[in-house]
């Protein structure tokens, strides 16, 4: 089984990029689990057709430990299985603290099990890696690679450059590696030779350039993934090309993270700031 | 002198009772009510005591003992001891450590650093400000719910089970047997806990019906941002009692100092002033309120014993064996007396600023010390009646004591004492062994500030870092309704002049050995270099060094706790402590503790070049 986890800026397209890249997946036959690790708990909703799935938090809440797998887990799009972990209100109490209980309750229950025969497990995080328990898929190894979307933005490359700090820092306690940078392209003047130069800066590649496809919010607002809406448009080609290079992706590294300067320095080179 | 007379309450306004408990006035209209007059000993000669009160400097500092010659090293050797005891330590630690360590100088306190962080690694006898806002200011009064919000184990182990004792009165509930927590578990840290907390407070209002809660928060609940403040004041609009909470996560400053300050200032803010006294009980102008006094081991059982002879009224004390209507009543008080200055100086000043009640800094630990803080008080109100029944009791109390007194004295006399504790503790109790003529060869505290070692005088010189300012500063004005000021200006330099400065405190080095040795938050390592180079007679500390202390030959005597013994204040106090240092630094059992594998090994490592 190969445990993934999804990381990049707020808003970048963690979810959407996660949904379609497991629905992907899951058509190459393939059996995914994906956990939802936002306290939105809406980073499953493309996969499940929009149901609103209890949360493992609110089910842990309501039910005490006595809980059945079931009761938190829901078969999506084309056999994917997917939990959402939920979490407070905004401003109140530890969300990344809710994460780790989380993530250990699955465990108890049995998710990870042989008998469950998964292939793939996705973790899809919150934004930054912002305080310890935001980092808890990372460490103690419940995940192993992780792979990070990103834009030609400013600002993602930013972010993305920082959570290489934190999977550099936990590399050695769980063996967590950088799979690679997706880039989720958002337009940016030469944004593929940008994210790759990035990439290769940090050590690591850009695994995939997935382009920029009004298809994808049109697939969202049917609470849809691409390749379930339209399974030929271009779009869903992108994401299974996507899926396939993850799949039969063979370079884990540990990231090198840049400097803030040497970042800007990147930028300036691709004309982004110029 | 006299006290000023009370201003009539304002016509617009509802007079308080309070308004009109001015000393001045009370003492002329009501006859005092006092319990049975005092007798003097055989022989006594009042005028002469009179006399000699009256000519002493009470704020001057006690003359330090001088250092015994077993205790006594030249510089270099002082230098060299001061070496040993860091040079374990990294470097940069070293130099830290080093500020933290002074030979004193008692005409001339050198600048110690106090109040600073501990190096992690460190073995510190310090707590948490938790510790210092529930533990020590707070927990002792009987009847508020003192309830934990956080995880079980923070209650738990800070339960007053036998520290603190009280005789609540009639009327009063006596909740310390009881062990309030919201029992914080994962599903608070996650989601948050005040809701549970609110439950807690109805739950306990249920049950109990007290006249008030208090909040103390935990580690976690700053963490997660619970707001105790905003859940405190909707529970008290709900049950229409005092509901307060306290800020005081355990990480909060460097030690449970921070937590005495946030414990202060919520006192102050949510319970001194709020109520007005019975007017017909109040009898004397004579109304002193005590603060800084846990009544450990029953302090302040004799302490309120003695002053009641002499005819003074306890109002309040803070906190130990007091009650929720004492402290609410505690502005009528027409001076306050400071025993810990450290966890309790906050609340004198902010009394005198709001309220105009002048503090002096007092000493009940030590037959002299005692004589001498009733004394204070006695100059202080500078009534010729109180001021004979103080000496007639003083007489009387010493005369009761002295002859037993002399006897252990003889025993002890030129033995040696350190004292590691606290954060007021370590120089209150050398008035104790100064009675037995035993001298403090080196003493700190564990949680104090420059101006406990060096006397309030820096207070303007102390650098305010990160730490302290986590600790909010409240701002106070002169109270619009209870102001009243007590002494005018010109009367406290009067009484200074005279040898009774107010709002003063010279600190522990002033009463100090020339070249004895200061050291800030002692480690064990310290501890231990320092017990072996000068061999004290007795060292008093708290439970976590005991053992350290008893392994080395050595008598320990806590006074966190007073090892469930006491009291040891007072004149009954005092003797009772000498009988107990008689007992612990004449005992031979200690030359017996050298274990029979110090000299020849029992047992040792393979011998691999045969």
């Amino acid at each position: 089984m190969r445990k993934v986890a999804i990381y990049g800026k707020g808003g970048i397209g963690k979810s959407t990029t996660t949904q379609n890249t497991v629905a992907g997946l899951s058509e190459m036959g393939k059996r995914v689990m994906v956990v939802g690790c936002d306290p939105k708990a809406d980073s499953t909703r493309l996969l499940l057709g929009g149901l609103a799935q209890r949360s493992v938090l609110d089910t842990l809440r309501s039910e005490g430990e006595d809980i059945e797998l079931a009761d938190v887990r829901s078969p999506g799009f084309s056999n994917t299985l997917c939990v959402e972990s939920g979490g407070p209100e905004p401003g109140v109490g530890c969300a990344g603290r809710g994460i780790i209980t989380s993530i250990n309750l699955l465990e108890q229950l049995g998710a990870y099990d042989a008998s469950e025969s998964l292939d793939y497990v996705f973790y899809d995080v919150l934004g930054d890696v912002v305080c310890g328990g935001f980092a808890m898929p990372i460490r103690e190894g419940k995940a192993k690679e992780v792979y990070i979307v990103a834009s030609g933005e400013m600002m993602a490359m930013y972010a993305a450059n920082n959570i290489c700090k934190g999977v550099r820092k936990f590399a050695d306690a769980g063996g967590v590696r950088l799979g690679g940078i997706i880039c989720n392209s958002r337009n940016v003047d030469n944004e593929h030779g940008l994210i790759d130069h990035f990439a290769r800066k940090l050590g690591t590649q850009m695994i995939y350039f997935v382009p920029r496809d009004n298809d994808v919010q049109r697939a969202e607002i049917k609470r849809k993934t691409v390749i379930d809406w339209a399974p030929d448009c271009p779009q869903a080609d992108h994401y299974r090309n996507l899926a396939k290079a993850i799949d039969g992706n063979d370079m884990f590294v540990i990231p090198q993270p840049m400097h803030t300067d040497e970042l800007e320095g990147l930028l300036l080179e691709h004309g982004v700031l110029g | 002198m006299t006290l000023e007379p009370v201003p009539a309450p304002p016509p617009d306004v509802d007079g308080p009772p309070g308004g009109s408990t001015a000393a001045g006035s009370v003492a002329a209209g009501l006859a005092v009510e006092r319990v049975a007059e005092p007798a003097a000993p055989e022989g006594f000669d009042l005028e002469a005591a009179l006399a000699a009160a009256a000519a002493s400097d009470l704020s001057a500092p006690a003359e330090p003992l001088p250092l015994p010659a077993s205790a006594r090293r030249d510089g270099p050797a002082l230098n060299g001891l001061i070496d040993r005891m860091v040079e374990v330590y990294p470097p940069k630690v070293a130099r830290k450590r080093r500020r933290q360590l002074r030979v004193n100088d008692p005409e001339s306190p050198p600048e110690i650093a106090a109040n600073t962080r501990t190096v992690p690694g460190i073995i510190t006898q310090r707590g948490c400000c938790y510790a210092g806002c529930k533990g020590v200011v707070l927990g002792p009064i009987p009847d508020i719910v003192h309830i934990v919000h956080g995880p079980i184990g923070c209650s738990y182990y800070s339960w007053m089970t036998r520290r603190n004792q009280v005789r609540p009165g009639p009327g009063v509930a006596n909740y310390l047997p009881y062990c309030f927590s919201t029992d914080m578990t994962e599903d608070e840290i996650i989601f948050g806990g005040e809701k549970k907390l609110a439950e807690a407070i109805r739950e306990a209002h249920e049950l109990l019906h007290p006249r008030a809660i208090a909040v103390f928060s935990t580690c976690p609940v700053g963490l997660i941002g619970d707001d105790v403040h905003a859940v405190a004041r909707k529970m008290r609009k709900e049950l229409g009692i005092n509901v307060f909470g306290f800020s005081c996560e355990g990480y909060k400053g460097v030690s449970q100092s921070a937590g005495h300050h946030i414990a202060n200032n919520g006192l102050f803010q949510h319970v001194v002033g709020t109520e007005e006294p019975d007017l017909p009980a109040v009898t004397t102008p004579f109304r002193i309120n005590v603060l800084g006094e846990y009544n450990i081991g029953g302090d302040a059982f004799e302490i309120e014993r003695v002053l009641t002879r002499c005819g003074i009224e306890v109002v309040a004390t803070f906190s130990g064996n007091t009650n929720y209507t004492e402290i609410a009543t505690s502005h009528t008080a027409n001076l306050n007396v400071v025993m810990c200055h450290r966890s309790i100086n906050y609340l004198a000043e902010m009394m005198e600023t709001s309220y105009g009640i002048p503090w002096i800094k007092v000493n009940f630990l030590g037959a002299g010390s005692m004589a001498k803080s009733l004394r204070k008080i006695a100059r202080y109100f500078g009534d010729a009646d109180l001021t004979a029944r103080v000496e007639v009791v003083i007489a009387d109390e010493l005369s009761q004591i002295s002859a037993e007194k002399d006897e252990i004295r003889a025993r002890c006399e030129g033995k040696t004492a350190m004292l590691y504790v606290g954060g007021s503790r370590a120089h209150h109790y050398q008035e104790l062994f100064r009675d037995l003529g035993m001298p403090t060869i080196s003493a700190g505290y564990e949680f104090a500030h420059r101006d406990d070692y060096e006397g309030r005088e820096v207070l303007g010189d102390i650098r305010i870092d990160a730490d302290s300012r986590n600790i909010e500063e409240i701002e106070v004005h002169p109270d619009p309704l209870n102001y009243r000021r007590r002494r005018s200006g010109a009367e406290l330099a009067e009484l200074a002049e005279g040898g009774l400065r107010t709002k003063d405190y010279d600190g522990m080095m002033r009463e100090m050995p020339a070249e004895s040795l200061i050291v800030d938050d002692i480690s064990h390592r310290e501890l231990e270099v320092l017990i072996e180079e000068l061999r004290p007679d007795v060292v008093c500390s708290g439970i976590k060094d005991r053992y350290v202390i008893e392994k080395m030959g050595v008598p320990s005597k806590q006074l966190h706790n007073y090892d469930y013994g006491g009291p040891y204040a007072g004149f009954r106090g005092a003797i009772t402590f000498y009988r107990e240092i008689d007992r612990l630094v004449n005992a031979e059992v200690w030359r017996f503790v050298k274990p029979p594998w110090d000299g020849e090994p029992l047992a040792s490592a393979l011998d691999t070049t045969a």
